[in-house]
């Protein structure tokens, strides 16, 4: 037996767990991170293989098939939740759906959390009047009424895919920016910082080697909180018309599309809307989870 | 508290010119205003004529600060579209987004606090598992498809309430619980951490060890101080609420200020959407401020940062 065999039970209970069991019992020990996670993980898999999950090409129209009902309403196998005004098979449109989805959560989240982190860290690290400049901004920012302007520039600009991730990129930075700010102020005067500043480590290489690894749990919480945050946002605009353009399988544009015809087809507004508030409820779920599972304060 | 007040106040005023600033220079954005205007099937001479009508061939500087002059004193240009003074437009159509806010703000006040501070008095009950469950789904759930199934259920299936519209006070019950339960869980949220903190401090034990009747001490002791940043986040919640009024008044048809401002984008009506974005930034402005004044008010540990 080795010394360091760490399943033996009686070498356990004098050393203890190591940080790296602790950390998975914290994980899995949290029903909303476990769930949230297996969600998006799987709606993840289902945009990645979007083209060989979807029964039908989700552009397809068919003239003969409009508005078939889901199997559960007496449709047939063939559509299994049906086809929409134009024939459309629903099931393959929700799928690419959620490809266009995360697309637009995934890299808004990140644009934004590009600019928010680096105003933030140096409002922090800097202070004084690099705060009071990024503090102006973020007050400013806040006092733009989201929908609004993200509304006015997707018009402007015309709908497109690219359009709509560049605006909710540029828009919803605020977050990162007040929370990488706070999160920087904190860890600023620790002796570690003071210790690599006294070896000589440049500006850069502080933030980067010693400020940036000690406020990246936040910094990940914020950007699954902001992704959700962004793919309702493109839901809303498109579902007002004026986000991500027809024929493109978005969800606010289906819900959109089946509003129409929700008085006799309730499930062509039910089923989009559905699928879009699982998805993030369950990326709410996770940035939750992991905000719980690193916070230090519930490490003991 | 002067001090911090005027401090304040400068602040605010220069966030408002900045915010001008920007909702003015998305004019510019489309490129040529004049052009776009125009649309696609004028002539050259045509949009020159535009261009010379609506003084677009000066410094776009000049251009802003006179823009600002006349909005400051109430007048933002003509609508392209209705052919009317945007001022009047909005003026007209506000009454029913503050209705609205209104009503927004108190349905979530009445529905959050009550439940937070429940939740808070039993942490891990049934009732702290039904409001973080009403949290949670609140975060998650898209405003214009609870609208719908609203619509779907209680107008369309049970017939008890109308689908759209504005005339009776009836028509305000749908969007006022959509709108309300948008800011519903940040409040619920906060309300219960701020009575669970107040509720493991000093001077609640002394309040019960004095032998204070258990209402007295939830509600004169704790709640009261647990309630001071409710009242801040409350009015920013306003803020934010009257900016995302117009998903719901466009689900729910009712023709208030985030309709007219969805309107006037579809038709490209700059002016109009100059100024209610101006509008909607103002209201949350003078929210916060107010906000941060009532906190610093009530509490003077606020006053010095």
């Amino acid at each position: 037996m080795t010394q360091t065999d760490m399943t033996d039970p009686l070498l356990q209970e004098i050393t203890g767990p190591t940080p790296g069991q602790m950390l998975r019992k914290r994980v899995f020990g949290h029903q909303g991170l476990l769930i949230g996670s297996i969600v998006v993980g799987l709606l993840l898999l289902v945009a990645i293989f979007a083209p060989l999950l979807a029964p039908h090409d989700p552009y397809a129209q068919s003239l003969m098939t409009r508005m078939n009902p889901p199997v559960f309403l007496g449709g047939s196998w063939d559509h299994p939740l049906g086809t929409d005004h134009l024939g459309r098979d629903y099931l393959s449109r929700l799928i690419y759906g959620a490809r266009v989805s995360l697309m637009i959560g995934l890299i808004a989240a990140l644009i934004s959390g590009v600019i928010g982190t680096a105003m933030g860290v140096a409002a922090g690290y800097f202070g004084g009047r690099v705060d009071m400049v990024v503090t102006f901004l973020i007050n400013v920012r806040l006092a733009m009424p989201v929908v609004l302007v993200a509304l006015a520039v997707v018009a402007i600009l015309g709908g497109s895919l690219q359009v709509v991730i560049m605006v909710l990129g540029f828009l919803l930075w605020d977050r990162f920016a007040v929370v990488m700010r706070a999160s920087t102020l904190q860890v600023r005067g620790r002796e570690y910082v003071a210790a690599a500043r006294a070896i000589g480590a440049s500006t850069p290489r502080v933030i980067l080697s010693e400020i940036m690894p000690n406020i990246a749990n936040n910094l990940i919480v914020v950007v699954t909180l902001e992704m959700a945050h962004a793919i309702l946002l493109e839901a809303a605009l498109s579902f007002l018309g004026l986000g991500v353009q027809p024929p493109t399988p978005s969800w606010g544009l289906m819900v959109s599309e089946g509003k129409n015809m929700m008085l006799f087809e309730p499930w062509m507004v039910l089923i989009p809307g559905a699928v879009l508030f699982v998805l993030v409820l369950a990326i709410n779920l996770m940035g939750d989870g992991l905000r719980d599972v690193t916070a230090p304060e519930n490490r003991s | 508290m002067l001090n911090f007040i005027l401090k304040r106040l400068g602040l605010a005023i220069l966030v408002a010119f900045t915010v001008s600033f920007i909702s003015f220079s998305l004019l510019f954005m489309a490129g040529d205003p004049a052009v776009a205007l125009a649309g696609e099937t004028a002539s050259g001479e045509d949009i020159e004529a535009l261009r010379k009508l609506y003084g677009f061939d000066r410094p776009m500087l000049v251009q802003y600060g006179e823009w600002l002059f006349s909005a400051l004193r109430g007048d933002f240009g003509e609508s392209y579209y209705f052919r009317l003074p945007v001022a009047s437009l909005i003026a007209e159509r506000l009454s029913v987004t503050m209705t609205l806010g209104v009503c927004g703000i108190t349905f979530a006040l009445l529905t959050a606090v009550p439940l937070g501070v429940a939740a808070a008095i039993r942490p891990n009950s049934i009732i702290d598992r039904v409001a973080l469950f009403l949290s949670v789904a609140g975060q998650a759930m898209p405003s214009f498809w609870f609208g719908l199934i609203l619509i779907v259920l209680f107008a369309i299936k049970l017939g008890w309430l109308p689908p759209s519209g504005a005339s009776t006070p009836v028509h305000f019950i749908m969007p006022t619980i959509v709108l309300g339960y948008y800011a519903m869980p940040a409040i619920m949220r906060l309300t219960r951490a701020g009575m669970l903190d107040v509720l493991s401090s000093d001077y609640i034990r002394t309040a019960r060890a004095k032998g204070a009747p258990e209402m007295r001490v939830l509600f004169r002791h704790a709640l009261r101080n647990a309630i001071i940043p409710v009242v801040s986040l409350a009015a920013v919640q306003m803020g934010f609420m009257l900016g995302g009024s117009i998903v719901v008044e466009s689900i729910f048809a009712l023709h208030g200020a985030g309709y007219l401002a969805w309107e006037s984008i579809a038709r490209n009506d700059l002016p109009t959407v100059q100024a209610l974005i101006l509008v909607f930034s103002m209201f949350y402005i003078v929210f916060t401020f107010l906000a941060d004044v009532l906190n610093a008010w009530l509490d003077p540990r606020m006053r010095s940062s």
